[in-house]
């Protein structure tokens, strides 16, 4: 190839997780180019590690709006992304342990039918144990999500990543942002290994080290650094379809095609985030491994062959930052996520392409503005 | 909430010679110690079941083997706890929130089926080797299996194969086991020696510290011994176990022509490697040893890790043998008691020195040792159609093809293939998937690395895991012995 071509982004991206991958596809697919800026290499951290949980179920109200466009990507998410992402829809079940759980879960769908969401249903008894034979006795129902499900994070993320390559989307990795100045309406970025990009516009899509990129530009915001964690057994026989959690205690519980079976939760380990690295707090994964204990008995004997954590970032309102900079032109943000973006991924990269190509988006992202924590 | 009453100044990972030696040792100059082994009776793998293998006639195993035993006096006689049967399936770096901001370390381990937290000031790892993979088309059948195996089961329950036997590979443990078998009476049909012979030029500069090696005599003999009985076939380039449904035959190259051996047990061996596994995941660093190929935890001279409070002794720091282990695990027993303050620094040195001496004396001629006995790399990176994750099926050619659409490293291989991701965490593929990826990216395996590993390091069931202790009464219960 000949041609001279402007080596010049219109766009930086930082981070290469699914947010970021996400941000840089629907921007390439509008004919935008982009770079995005990843320190480790893509979908190293929360999003190559995370449970997969393909949620509407049980969401803040303010992101319901979100979380059921993105659902309607995720159905069908091979036109997206030329690959399924080894997503399943077999549903998501919030199981109630008492009647006053239950009641919790009617409430909740009244809520939801008043602001006009029809996709979370209460199920009695036996419809749960229809769904989900191996579950507790004492269980006395359920709510439920049919068109949820789960996807495979690392496998999703890398797909968005090549399929925004394909449309001509750069991908640097390997060398963290370090600084962020503008200058003659223009941002150059720097990078810990030496590289200096220049591009009119950036997103912020650094995880849980995005308020370190905030506070480079006068918007410091009080992201807390956190390590959900995870546990997965050796295979057992195929047992359950749905995705299930617990209305009282905290659960993410599902078994893949392969046998073996996903626990987890959002109990936290330690993050060291400036070592990329977590630790394990035994006695949270053991709170962990006691609701399942009682939630199915069939589990008991399973063996547990390895747990982890990724480094992720929580609000204190625990709902992502989305939206335009409060302090500067030409930043836009989407970090945050609080332990539960994946399923967002989708429909928050097209937000992001919106804002920046044609200065507003179709969803209610104004819960999510930065703005909130300014002083 | 109280601090446990179940704690101890250090606890050591393993009873082989080079925790034997360290518990022995520290508990002797009056530090607290636990000695937690994942097997029923000290030893190690090997002095494994020293103290009541069948094996009555000593010739069999040799006096290396019988020399375990003398470990055993010291340690009882030195007043640490012996915790056999636990399995320590996690060690959490320090945290500084101890009573006075003392370090604690938490060791997650199980005991008859239950687990529990224990609190120490310093771990000492002695968690030995593991044999390298020997990953050859077929290595999956029923009747292939790794001569360290066999020999544990030779060890513990006086068992050797019976049918046709080949044995396959190269390195001392190869030797060891073949004589071994000489003097138990068992059926060896041939040995197929793999070790490449440009290796012998490579080795060749280093001979003359072998030659002042005290195994040189011993190896020697052996060797000889082996030779003049069994049919050694050398220069084997490549190997294939073949049957349907169980081993039947193995097909093995030499000089070009192939040949074939019917067989109904072959014993694989490539040498030994560290194991890391409770290290990585413990955090400690690790390294590209380029002369043992393997990758070994960074330690200073006394077994240090890159984590405060955790040190290694023996073949799981870096391959040197036994007498070299045991000496290791006084080195560092020595240290850990500097570290918490029980003996000044001189003083560690001062009594440091005979082991250091011994130390010394027990590596030399490893360089050699390990230069000739380096696997050939058609065998370290096998073809595409061999199977290098046992636990998930997933072959060399998986990896490569990985690796061209972008896998970089074993930790990516795993979100890739769910390569290492098994029960096994590794132990079985580690070494090759790096070999493999270096390959092919063109690199040192130093560059590509190795897997992050996660606790559990041994698997444990989830009741175990749901039943973990919270009050003193509950650790009591699991402990008490």
């Amino acid at each position: 190839m000949t041609a001279t071509v402007s080596t010049r982004p219109d766009v930086i991206v930082i981070g290469g997780g699914l947010h970021g991958c996400s941000a840089a596809l629907h921007l390439s697919m509008r004919g935008v180019r982009v770079l995005v800026l990843e320190k480790d290499h893509v979908a190293r951290h929360a999003s190559g590690v995370n449970a997969g949980g393909v949620r509407q179920l049980g969401r803040h109200v303010a992101e319901v709006p979100l979380t059921v466009a993105s659902m309607a990507l995720w159905h069908r998410i091979r036109d997206l992304v030329d690959d399924d992402c080894g997503f399943e829809s077999h549903g998501q079940i919030k199981v109630a342990e008492s009647e006053a759980e239950l009641a919790t879960s009617h409430a909740r769908v009244a809520e939801l039918t008043a602001l006009g969401f029809t996709h979370e249903e209460v199920v009695g008894q036996d419809e749960l144990r229809a769904l989900v034979p191996a579950i507790a006795d004492h269980c006395v129902g359920a709510l439920v999500s049919r068109g949820d499900g789960a996807a495979i994070p690392f496998r999703t993320t890398f797909a968005f990543r090549r399929k925004a390559i394909s449309l001509g989307a750069r991908f640097q990795e390997g060398g963290a942002v370090t600084r962020l100045v503008r200058k003659n309406n223009l941002w150059s970025v720097e990078t810990a290994d030496g590289g200096v990009y220049e591009a009119p516009v950036v997103v912020n899509a650094a995880g849980a080290w995005a308020d370190r990129i905030a506070a480079q530009v006068g918007e410091p915001v009080p992201l807390e650094v956190i390590a959900p964690m995870l546990m997965i057994t050796a295979r057992v026989p195929p047992f359950i379809k749905p995705v299930v959690g617990a209305t009282g205690r905290t659960l993410s519980f599902k078994q893949f095609p392969n046998g073996t079976v996903l626990i987890g939760g959002g109990l936290l380990g330690r993050a060291m985030r400036d070592e990329n690295r977590t630790e394990l707090d035994f006695s949270q994964v053991s709170v962990n491994a006691r609701t399942v204990w009682d939630l199915f008995p069939c589990m008991r004997g399973a063996t547990i062959v390895r747990s982890w954590a990724g480094i992720e970032a929580r609000m204190p309102d625990q709902i992502p930052v989305i939206g335009p900079s409060g302090t500067q032109p030409d930043l836009y943000h989407s970090f945050g996520f609080s332990a539960h973006g994946f399923q967002l991924g989708p429909i928050v990269g097209r937000i992001t392409a919106d804002l920046i190509t044609g200065g507003s988006t179709d969803l209610p992202i104004a819960p999510f503005s930065i703005g909130r924590f300014a002083a | 909430m109280s601090a446990p009453k179940f704690d101890f100044d250090i606890a050591v990972v393993g009873s082989g010679p080079a925790g034997l030696a360290a518990a022995a040792l520290a508990a002797s100059k009056g530090a607290s110690v636990v000695l937690l082994d994942e097997q029923a009776e000290p030893g190690g793998q090997i002095y494994r079941a020293v103290t009541e293998t069948p094996v009555r006639d000593r010739k069999v195993l040799g006096p290396d083997y019988w020399h375990g035993a003398e470990l055993l006096g010291p340690l009882r006689d030195s007043g640490a706890a012996h915790w056999p049967g636990a399995t320590v399936w996690s060690v959490a770096r320090p945290r500084e929130d101890g009573p006075d901001g003392e370090r604690s370390i938490q060791i997650g381990l199980s005991r008859n089926g239950a687990a529990a937290m224990l609190i120490v000031r310093h771990v000492i790892l002695a968690t030995g080797a593991l044999e390298r993979p020997f990953p050859i088309p077929g290595w999956t059948l029923p009747g292939v299996l790794g001569a360290g195996a066999a020999q544990v089961l030779l060890k513990t329950s006086g068992l050797v194969p019976s049918g046709a036997t080949v044995m396959a590979g190269s390195g001392p443990l190869l030797w060891l086991l073949a004589w071994q078998y000489l003097q138990a009476g068992a059926r060896i049909d041939a040995i197929l020696d793999t070790t490449p012979k440009q290796n012998w030029r490579a080795a060749l500069p280093l001979l003359p510290g072998f030659l002042r090696s005290p195994y040189l005599a011993k190896g020697m003999k052996l060797m000889l011994e082996v030779r003049r009985k069994l049919t050694v076939i050398g220069n084997v380039t490549a190997l294939r176990a073949d049957g349907d449904g169980a081993l039947k035959s193995v097909t093995y190259t030499r000089n070009g022509t192939e040949h074939r051996l019917p067989a109904d047990t072959l014993l694989l061996h490539h040498g030994v490697v560290p194991n890391l596994n409770l290290a990585n995941a413990t955090g400690c660093a690790q390294r590209w040893d380029e002369q043992q190929r393997c990758w070994r935890p960074t330690t200073d001279a006394w077994g240090a890790t890159s984590v405060e409070g955790v040190s290694l002794a023996g073949d799981g720091a870096g391959i040197g043998g036994a007498r070299a282990a045991e000496e290791a695990g006084r080195l560092a027993a020595l240290d850990a008691l500097h570290r918490l303050g029980r003996i000044g620094r001189e003083q560690r040195d001062q009594l440091a020195a005979p082991h250091r001496a011994a130390l010394d004396r027990a590596l030399t001629g490893r360089a050699f040792l390990d230069t000739l006995y380096t696997p050939a790399e058609a065998f370290r990176a096998p073809a595409d159609d061999t199977i290098v994750c046992r636990c998930e099926e997933i072959t060399a050619g998986a990896v490569r093809e990985a690796v061209r659409l972008g896998c970089s490293g074993p930790n990516q291989a795993k979100s890739f293939l769910r390569c290492g991701m098994g029960p096994c965490q590794g132990r079985l593929c580690g070494p090759t998937v790096t070999e493999v990826i270096a390959a092919e990216r063109g690199v040192s395996p130093a560059e590509v690395g190795y897997y992050r590993l996660r606790p559990p390091v041994k698997p444990i069931t989830l009741a175990e895991l749901a039943a973990l202790p919270k009050t003193d009464a509950d650790i009591d219960a699991v402990f008490k012995h």
